[in-house]
């Protein structure tokens, strides 16, 4: 079939439209039904769980070790102008700012985003979210609230706890094998660190938490068919998310931090 | 003469160019039990999905005890799916939760009921589809299709719905089983004097659990009548669905190899 490419345009442009819209009614729906009660505490507290604790492993060597290269790489280039001094900083405002949110939310992105998307796609092709309705429970209330709400909660605790273990993995490397003085470097982490660095990283987190939660349920929720439409919506779930995540990301720090 | 319980009138549901529903009539009378018949695609699950809102139809109305319930919302909606129960043709049952907490599900989320109160309501529905308490501890996934099929059956019960609907309930069952299913709707529906809508394609399913007979073909309800007349209806589609034959006015679109 030969389509004219205005035709092919139309129908993209159409499309991407469609899906803006779908995404953004799905997510004030959602968000209305996260602020009323009833609220599924066991549900919240599971998906924490799930979010949080669950995803501390990969998280935390991912910290670990984006603090320890950075500490290297910032040796090897600070060196050539005698600047090495300054590795404390850079490690723990790239950190704090920008590699632990965006990090830990990518990671996250992966590992549940995906997970929810599976797991509400398969709820949804055997009809388990059909059988909810017919027992009048709201399925989003029931299966996307806890979910939004425990990402936009657990996030920031998550990366509050990469920020500190990858400063460890800076700290690491810098006193153990860039023969650091270890209280020098500490303080001067905690002199250059200001209030709105971590402030900043976890508003980020939390909106990459809403993000990373809300498409995971959406494409689980909107999936079609058997198992191939469950795969499509776990892959749509990630790829969205990533993207949505390192955008969201410039605004945000436009945001805070443009002059 | 009573209102039905159910009234559907001029009900059309397409999806794009397919037009699945053209103008359903049909009325189910309180404490009747109603069974669709029909071939695979004829729109018998889309028809029921939009009795249950769970689609909405194109146009038409779908009346439950007199009041309309196309185009309700939130509490509206959820009064009227108070009024059911329904068991889906793959059991849906929530693979995270055990048995006994998937058939205590509505009694506990939907009705506040306390969870131990919920509990021994939910062992005593798995006793009347006969599986005993052990089995409550048991996931989903630990069952067979025959279980599963009894479990969803006992959580549609659960609530003690006034109108209870049926998709498929014997589809993937030996012969045995379905008719063992088959007893268990006629004596759960009789028990709790409920109203019955059943979709089968299985005809012996069909003379066991219903009182009345609809046919749904090409979008429309060809035919519709009592249990005992499908015999003599004199509908020739009706006649070649029910003995199964290839031969006749339906014809399946299929090409030469």
């Amino acid at each position: 079939m030969n389509i004219p490419l205005i035709t092919l345009l139309g129908r993209v442009t159409l499309d991407f439209l469609a899906g803006i819209g779908a995404i953004t009614t799905f997510s004030a729906e959602a968000i209305r039904q996260a602020v009323r009660p009833p609220y599924y505490f066991r549900q919240i507290g599971r998906q924490m769980m799930e979010i949080g604790y669950y995803s501390l492993p990969v998280v935390g060597l991912t910290a670990l070790f984006t603090g320890m290269v950075l500490a290297l790489q910032g040796y090897t280039g600070f060196a050539r102008f005698s600047a090495e001094s300054a590795i404390p900083n850079v490690v723990v405002v790239s950190l704090t700012r920008e590699l632990g949110p965006v990090l830990a939310s990518l990671m996250v992105a992966g590992r549940v985003g995906a997970a929810m998307a599976a797991e509400i796609g398969t709820m949804r092709v055997t009809e388990q979210i059909d059988a909810l309705s017919t027992l009048s429970t709201d399925p989003l209330k029931y299966l996307v609230a806890p979910r939004l709400i425990a990402g936009i909660l657990t996030l920031p605790l998550l990366v509050l706890v990469a920020d500190v273990i990858g400063v460890l993995g800076g700290f690491l490397v810098s006193v153990y094998k860039l023969d650091f003085n270890a209280i020098t470097y500490l303080r001067n982490t905690i002199d250059f660190l200001q209030f709105q660095d971590v402030f900043s990283g976890l508003v980020k987190a939390a909106v990459f938490g809403f993000l990373v939660t809300l498409m995971g349920c959406y494409h689980g929720y909107t999936s079609k068919g058997g198992a191939q439409g469950v795969g499509i919506a776990t892959t749509n779930a990630v790829v969205f998310a990533s993207v949505l995540i390192l955008t969201f990301d410039y605004f945000i720090t436009e945001a805070f931090f443009a002059r | 003469m009573a209102p039905p319980k159910i009234s559907l009138r001029g009900v059309t549901k397409a999806f794009g160019p397919k037009k699945v529903l053209r103008g359903i009539d049909l009325d189910v009378a309180e404490g009747e039990s109603m069974v669709v018949i029909g071939g695979s695609g004829t729109g018998k699950s889309v028809l029921l999905k939009c009795i249950l809102g769970l689609m909405r139809p194109d146009a038409g109305s779908i009346k439950v005890d007199g009041e309309e319930t196309v185009g309700l919302n939130g509490r509206g909606h959820e009064a009227v799916t108070r009024k059911f129960g329904m068991l889906f043709q793959g059991g849906a049952l929530f693979d995270s939760l055990r048995v006994w907490e998937n058939v205590a599900f509505g009694p506990i989320q939907s009705d506040g009921m306390a969870p131990d109160k919920a509990r021994e309501v939910a062992i005593a529905k798995l006793g009347a589809v006969g599986l005993g308490p052990e089995i409550g501890e048991l996931f989903p996934s630990e069952l067979s299709g025959g279980m599963q099929k009894r479990v969803a059956l006992a959580r549609a019960i659960a609530r003690e719905p006034e109108i209870i609907f049926f998709d498929e309930p014997t589809t993937g069952l030996d012969p045995i089983m379905a008719d063992v299913i088959n007893e268990l709707i006629v004596k759960c529906v009789s028990e709790l004097g409920a109203t019955a809508v059943s979709i089968t394609h299985d005809m012996a399913s069909a003379r066991k659990i219903g009182h009345r007979i609809a046919m749904l073909y090409d979008g429309k309800l060809i035919w519709q009548g009592p249990v005992g007349e499908i015999d003599h209806c004199g509908n020739t589609y009706v006649d070649q669905f029910i003995h199964g034959r290839a031969d006749g006015p339906i014809q399946m679109q299929v090409r030469k190899l």
